[in-house]
């Protein structure tokens, strides 16, 4: 080591370890701070980001008819019972369901989950007299457990019948991080609680990536380098119901 | 003019106490099925989600447009200034408050959370058409209650015109906002028009008066007061000419909707293939609630008063099938995300949803029905607000 009066700014060996320090440190945070970057996780005291807005892709060309893993995994994860199990399937809340089309004219069928379209302009929060409906900065559209007031109006005005009542109290399939409740609303949350761990994705998604189909892309539409942004920008996709120009969260390609 | 004596009935009577008993058991049920429902959720109900609004709406929505249309006897006197209507306007308004006490009612006890009331009271999103039919109920009552007070208390007697007015115009108003509880609903194919506003408002001019003339006709008949012909002769007519605009209403938003081609699945569906709908469409809410009573209040039959109060129940029974065929109807017929598509899933997307009410809930409904009447009852007792005699001669004089 030199004296402590040669500890000029000129010195090179001084830049180096500097330097070197620096990369060190780098390498250590970096993929902390590029996780953290990349996955949108939020501490809790920090309000949802307006800079995000979440979405989903559905490619209804690689969904593949009498496959329900989506579906059963949104169930698992939100803990609602799956209508199959139910005592009361017409009164049973589902989520997200597999839709199979047909068009009668040229026999053509698709299969593709319908589920909250988390729209930017959302008619149930339009009409929700309590204001319990409501949107995040971030896009995602909730229900807020404590001021739904069970009047079902959100129910009337969603164009793509994606909410439901909960008909009978509920016994013990609820999860700690998924409050529900008899009489009052709900709907897909995009796994609100997942995005808000920084899981970056939602059950669906997961379960239809491991079941090898992908045909489900979750992301921030908001950012130009994310995987959904970028599919996005090769796949032409449709809104559903585009007549009402609700500019909508969920995007589908081969419909 | 000649002055008019109101007097409150007696109400001693052991007819009297049966009728208000009577009336109070069906409040009771309603209560009953209320705790039913409440305890055990909607699983109990008929209703589902598919069909998410049932038989306790239908009854609600039609009290509540039946409450403007009962204030419409009282505002031909006030704001039209005619003199026969005069002596029957107190009994009018408080055919409104109470229809109204009773629509609300079930459709507070009909909510998922019916417990969280308050928060509906405390929590205003001012974008929802039922934010402002909140506050167009409640100042309803409290407009139409300072009018009852303005007709009962000489001393304020000088401001029934005004008060008369404001509540005319706000019934018009409150109205409006009941129709646009459907018609701003975009999801629906059935609903999302501006006809569904002017369609209540003539809708409730003629079950508002259908009820109000059943009410004059009994409470005169069971308290051997004298009421003439020309007093129901002038309300006939009148009923007559609100029915046959109801079914303008009808035929113009039906022919509309015909004519364009992505409404026409909606329109078969209703006019053509929906089964009890269809059935309730023509027979209830056309031939009963339309056809029928025009053929008794203008032919020779009108002339018997019998044959007026059966026209008049024809009315409410046909407008309660007019608001079935709106309400159940319209969430029945399958929402159209892929039009031209057929539909298969888990959650009946693409069929024809099923409802058949269950017994609560018709309870429920008709204890909001028992609401009103009891209160009405109760209200002719201890208030004076029917006239001693309403008799040719009598209101003749009052003309002169």
């Amino acid at each position: 080591m030199k004296s402590m009066t040669d500890n000029s700014p000129a010195s090179p060996e001084r830049r180096r370890f500097l330097g070197a320090a620096t990369v060190a440190a780098g390498v250590t945070l970096a993929p902390g701070v590029m996780l953290v970057e990349v996955a949108h996780g939020r501490p809790e005291d920090q309000a949802a980001s307006g800079a995000v807005r979440w979405g989903m892709l559905v490619d209804a060309t690689k969904c593949a008819s009498g496959c329900d893993e989506c579906v059963s995994a949104c169930s698992t994860e939100n803990g609602w019972t799956p209508v199959a199990e139910s005592k009361h399937p017409k009164q049973a809340p589902q989520w997200i369901r597999k839709l199979e089309l047909q068009d009668p004219l040229t026999q053509q069928e698709t299969n593709l989950p319908m589920l909250c379209q988390h729209c930017a302009e959302p008619p149930c929060v339009d009409v929700c007299p309590t204001g319990a409906s409501f949107k995040r900065a971030d896009g995602i559209v909730l229900v807020n457990r404590h001021t739904c007031i069970g009047c079902r109006y959100c129910m009337m005005a969603c164009p793509y019948k994606a909410r439901s009542l909960v008909h009978e109290p509920l016994n013990d399939t609820q999860k700690p991080d998924v409050p529900r409740g008899v009489g009052c609303v709900e709907a897909c949350t995009f796994c609100v609680q997942k995005v808000d761990r920084g899981d970056g994705t939602t059950a669906c998604v997961e379960a239809c990536t491991k079941a090898g189909h992908n045909a489900l892309v979750f992301g921030d539409m908001n950012d130009p380098e994310s995987e959904i942004s970028k599919r996005l920008r090769e796949l032409p996709t449709k809104q559903v119901r585009a007549d009402l120009n609700l500019n909508v969260g969920v995007r589908y390609h081969g419909i | 003019m000649a002055s008019i004596t109101f007097r409150e009935v007696e109400g001693s009577s052991l007819k009297y106490w049966m009728l208000f008993g009577g009336i109070g058991l069906f409040v009771l049920f309603g209560f009953l099925s209320y705790l039913y429902m409440h305890h055990h959720g909607h699983v109990v109900t008929g209703m589902d989600n598919q069909v998410v609004w049932g038989l306790p709406h239908v009854f609600a929505v039609f009290l509540i447009v039946a409450a403007s249309g009962a204030l419409n006897v009282a505002s031909i006197a006030s704001v039209f200034n005619k003199p026969m209507y005069k002596p029957l306007a107190p009994l009018s308004a408080i055919l409104a408050l109470a229809l109204l006490a009773g629509g609300l009612l079930v459709l507070v006890l009909d909510l998922g959370r019916s417990d969280r009331l308050i928060v509906a009271m405390t929590h205003f999103n001012f974008t929802s058409m039922f934010t402002w039919n909140v506050f167009l109920y409640s100042g309803f009552f409290v407009l139409v209650g300072i009018y009852l007070w303005t007709m009962l208390d000489s001393s304020v007697k000088a401001y029934t015109k005004v008060a008369g007015t404001a509540a005319f115009l706000w019934r018009l108003i409150l109205t409006t906002g009941t129709g646009s509880l459907f018609g701003f609903l975009i999801a629906r194919a059935l609903y999302g028009s501006a006809m569904l506003a002017p369609m209540f408002i003539i809708m409730s001019f003629a079950y508002g008066l259908a009820i109000y003339l059943l009410v004059l006709a009994a409470s005169y008949a069971w308290t051997g007061r004298p009421l003439g012909d020309v007093v129901m002769n002038r309300l006939r007519y009148l009923l007559a000419v609100f029915v046959a605009a109801v079914l303008y209403f009808v035929v113009v938003y039906h022919l509309t909707n015909l004519y364009f081609a992505k409404m026409h699945g909606a329109e078969a569906f209703i006019l053509r293939d929906g089964g009890d709908i269809t059935t309730l469409f023509w027979v209830g809410q056309i031939v009963v609630g339309c056809v029928l009573p025009l053929v008794i209040l203008l032919t020779g039959l009108g002339k018997q008063r019998s044959w007026v109060l059966v026209a008049c129940v024809l009315v409410i029974l046909g407008g309660i099938a007019q608001e079935y065929v709106t309400i159940i109807g319209a969430q029945a017929y399958p929402l159209e995300m892929f039009p031209g598509m057929t539909m298969k899933s888990t959650f009946y997307d693409g069929v024809v949803h099923d409802y058949s009410p269950s017994t609560p809930e018709w309870f429920l409904g008709l204890g909001g029905v028992a609401i009103a009447l009891l209160i009405t009852t109760f209200a002719v007792k201890v208030l004076r607000l029917l006239p001693v005699s309403l008799d040719d001669a009598t209101v003749a004089k009052l003309e002169h």
